[in-house]
């Protein structure tokens, strides 16, 4: 018997899990699965934890559920990966031997990274909503406060979902308009690049959108450390930045195990090729989603294209042959800009996003790059897409590859 | 493609000044566009120059915090080489395309 070992039992292992199994034959390949974790999150359900439109049983479903039958899964923490030795050993000792690897082991904040962070204002003025519990707890926070300073920073990039803190402050412009108390409630945007997002044009659609909201933008502020004391955020060009509530995104790392056996880069991104996916160290090792160290954004949306590209080069390599798929960095974001409305964008390694409409040219039914009713639906709608038909590998309407077709330039 | 004459030498650069064609990058083209930035070089400054320019030939991100894990400087110190956007300012002067903010 032959092993496809995957790293990492979220979205990217998850439907790698899925895919594999419908094509390797059962009689000559066993699939194994290896998480720490037994809970899986809807990880874009946390943004709507805070503003009560969310809780906790929305978004967590037992992983078992989605793994299909003939997957082995071991929950158990992975101490090292030995490439040149094809197994993986884990924690309690016991050693998995592989012919094919994926990792799939995401990427995970990393508050200590910042000094102050989670200093004695940690989850009483301080929160995260990248994670379950500091989404929980600004929920919690957010019921009583009676206004201030309320700053949202991104400590580095990258992050996860480079759109979640855009759609974070126009949620709580909404939610505290909706609440009467906007005018006590100031809310501030500060962020390591030069403007709202990373690419040029969404930047200046959505920075107006920020602007019209009347949300006050701090371009280019790195982060050095936060004063617990005066609640200041200081940035390395010490600037100052007071807040009575601190939304922070910290700094993002790959698993501390990619870094252990010597894959990864210094933030414990694995390395790997963007077309490829192949790992740059190991040819029967492969990467998907925030894992890996590629240039695109660390995002479902991301994982889901991959998939099947990935499922595309892995039987390439199985099978001795040269790959035949290439990833194009598509990336396809909803962006949730309050009051029922929502913007898309969709884009990839070189094509920055576009305005237009999607997924069929000049139909729709959203829109890109533009606030719409129906964009928001799509989002919401999107919860169902994920459990039902995403994760379980199946066949969705919206290509690997970025379209040209329906984009104005 | 735009060109400009830096120090006498015509070199290809985008329409914000940064180099399209990092072969074409010299000391003395450093120090000229250094000097235009209001920076001038010292030892220091090239050895974070010439980590960038490394690690942009290998293909790898480019970001302050790798500056400031490179064993050449820390990030504060990166800072006072290249006041206000460090990366920025160094990618220009170390010939190398503007670093795409990761996404």
């Amino acid at each position: 018997m032959k092993r496809l070992l995957i790293l990492g039992a979220g979205t990217g292992g998850t439907i790698m899990a899925n895919k594999m199994r419908k094509i390797l034959a059962r009689d000559e390949w066993a699939i194994t699965i290896v998480d720490q974790h037994k809970t899986h999150y809807y990880q874009p359900g946390f943004l709507f934890i805070p503003f009560g439109m969310y809780n906790r049983q929305d978004v967590v479903k037992p992983k078992t559920t989605f793994i299909p039958l003939g997957v082995e899964v071991i929950f158990q923490e992975i101490e090292r990966i030995d490439g040149a030795g094809n197994s993986v050993l884990l924690k309690d000792g016991i050693a998995l031997k592989y012919d094919f690897l994926i990792i799939a082991t995401g990427t995970r904040v990393v508050p200590d990274e910042t000094p102050g962070l989670k200093g004695p204002l940690w989850h009483k003025n301080i929160f995260d909503f990248y994670t379950i519990e500091g989404a929980l707890a600004l929920a919690e926070f957010f019921k009583t406060w009676q206004g201030g300073e309320l700053v949202l920073n991104i400590a580095d990039v990258p992050i996860k979902c480079p759109v979640a803190p855009l759609e974070f402050v126009m949620f709580a412009d909404a939610f505290f308009v909706e609440r009467g108390v906007r005018n006590k409630v100031n809310i501030s945007y500060s962020t390591p690049m030069s403007g709202a997002f990373t690419k040029p044009r969404a930047s200046k659609v959505l920075g107006a959108l920020l602007e019209e909201k009347n949300i006050n933008i701090i371009p280019d502020f790195y982060l050095e450390k936060v004063d617990n004391e005066k609640k200041m955020l200081v940035s390395y060009d010490e600037r100052e930045i007071p807040f009575d509530c601190l939304i922070t995104i910290p700094v993002h790392k790959g698993d501390a195990m990619i870094g252990r056996s010597g894959l990864g880069d210094e933030m414990d991104f694995a390395k790997a090729h963007k077309h490829t996916l192949q790992s740059d160290f190991f040819p029967n090792i492969f990467v998907i989603g925030d894992a890996g160290n590629f240039p695109t954004s660390k995002a479902g949306s991301v994982v889901h294209f991959q998939a099947d590209v990935l499922t595309e080069n892995l039987m390439c390599a199985i099978e001795n042959r040269p790959f035949t798929e290439s990833f194009d960095g598509h990336s396809n974001c909803y962006i949730e800009t309050g009051f029922g409305k929502g913007a898309l964008i969709d884009f990839n390694y070189d094509t920055e996003p576009l305005p237009g409409s999607f997924p069929f040219p000049g139909i729709g039914p959203f829109g890109l790059l533009k606030e719409t009713r129906m964009n928001h639906y799509g989002k919401l709608m999107f919860r169902w897409i994920y459990w039902h038909v995403l994760l379980k590998g199946k066949e969705m309407p919206i290509d690997s590859k970025m379209t040209m077709a329906g984009k104005k330039m | 493609m735009a060109q400009k004459v830096i120090a006498g030498v015509t070199v290809d650069v985008n329409e914000e000044g940064y180099f399209t064609n990092p072969a074409q990058w010299t000391k003395d083209l450093a120090l000229a566009i250094a000097t235009e930035e209001g920076i001038a070089l010292t030892d220091k400054h090239f050895a974070v120059l010439e980590f960038l320019r490394e690690r942009f030939s290998k293909g790898e991100a480019l970001t302050i915090r790798s500056v400031g894990n490179s064993g050449i400087i820390d990030i504060k110190g990166f800072y006072g080489l290249f006041p206000g956007a460090p990366m920025k300012k160094a990618a220009k002067v170390a010939g190398i395309p503007k670093p795409a903010s990761c996404v």
